[in-house]
């Protein structure tokens, strides 16, 4: 994105910055002040990977600036999604796949 | 050999060679850190307790009692603000401000120093309780996760350290390309921040 942009563009674009530096640091705040209410293994797992998944996204977006890319961008990161999504269903698969654990463990 | 279109954008891309470079890199880099997020949800799901009983004598009923989550929660907030900085430092770049973009880069080095020292004194206080990798399954992922992190972190400091110091000479013979360098090294800056973001929950908190 750098080419095409000029200086009142940048200037409004630090602002952005701003705000989104205020949003990760409550969304961290909040990260933590969950962790503190002690809930049970399946519902922490969710909230905290959400809030991440937001932070994330928003550190992608704006400070990465993936809004405004071209996109043979988008296609390598779609095909990185694709075998990343793989790869984890090999490992779930993995976990399913219960044969010889019982012999194993004793 | 010159490196074609590091200035300008490639026609049949849009974007420059060295942004289609750090995006390839950046690709293998969320499989490499996939893998291991993927192992540690394999050994966490099969494992009987997390993170174990018993660990030098000392009973440890979640990750939160091995681990500092104050020093993880400021480590955060380390890398938040100079991801924060970096994209500043190309900002002032952008409208020709070279000494706010030495600054804001200088920040930038400055923090992931900070960071740093945080996740020394994190390693420290473990090794000072016999807590290594060899202890159990949860050091053992703990240690491998953050410990390639920081490599990543240092490796961020090297090549901004060079950017900052004598990397800089081609802002006076080619300002558009020093800056490209800089978003570059920008974006993965970023993606070393988001790794992070996704680290603290998972390995400190839950």
């Amino acid at each position: 994105m750098s080419e095409a942009h000029s200086a009142e563009e940048v200037q409004k674009h630090v602002r952005m910055y701003m705000y989104i530096f205020g949003t990760l640091l409550v969304m961290t705040a909040v990260t933590v002040a969950v962790s503190y209410l002690n809930l049970s293994i399946v519902p922490a797992l969710v909230v905290a990977l959400v809030v991440a998944t937001f932070k994330g996204t928003l550190v992608a977006r704006y400070f990465m600036h993936l809004s405004g890319e071209k996109p043979i961008i988008f296609q390598f990161l779609i095909l990185t999604a694709v075998f990343l999504v793989f790869m984890f269903i090999l490992f779930i698969w993995a976990l399913s796949d219960q044969r010889g654990v019982a012999s194993y463990v004793s | 050999m010159e490196i074609p279109y590091t200035v300008h954008p490639r026609p049949d891309t849009g974007v420059t060679n060295a942004k289609v470079g750090i995006w390839l890199f950046l690709a293998s880099e969320i499989m490499l850190f996939g893998g291991l997020f993927s192992a540690y949800i394999f050994l966490r799901m099969g494992a009987p307790e997390w993170p174990g009983t018993t660990m030098s004598g000392h009973y440890y009923a979640s990750a939160s009692d091995i681990l500092s989550v104050p020093l993880a929660a400021l480590n955060t907030v380390i890398l938040i603000a100079s991801s924060v900085t970096i994209v500043l430092a190309w900002a002032s770049l952008m409208t020709n401000n070279f000494s706010k973009y030495r600054i804001y880069m200088g920040l930038t080095i400055l923090m992931s120093f900070g960071f740093l020292i945080v996740k020394s004194i994190e390693y420290s206080t473990k090794f000072e309780h016999g807590l290594f990798p060899s202890e159990s399954t949860f050091l053992a992922i703990y240690f491998v996760m953050t410990g390639l992190h920081a490599i990543h972190v240092i490796g961020g400091i090297v090549v901004n350290a060079y950017l900052l110091g004598p990397g800089a000479k081609m802002w006076k013979t080619n300002p558009t390309q020093y800056t490209n360098r800089i978003e570059v090294a920008g974006l993965y800056w970023h993606f070393v921040d988001i790794v992070w973001i996704f680290l603290f929950p998972t390995i400190y908190l839950i």
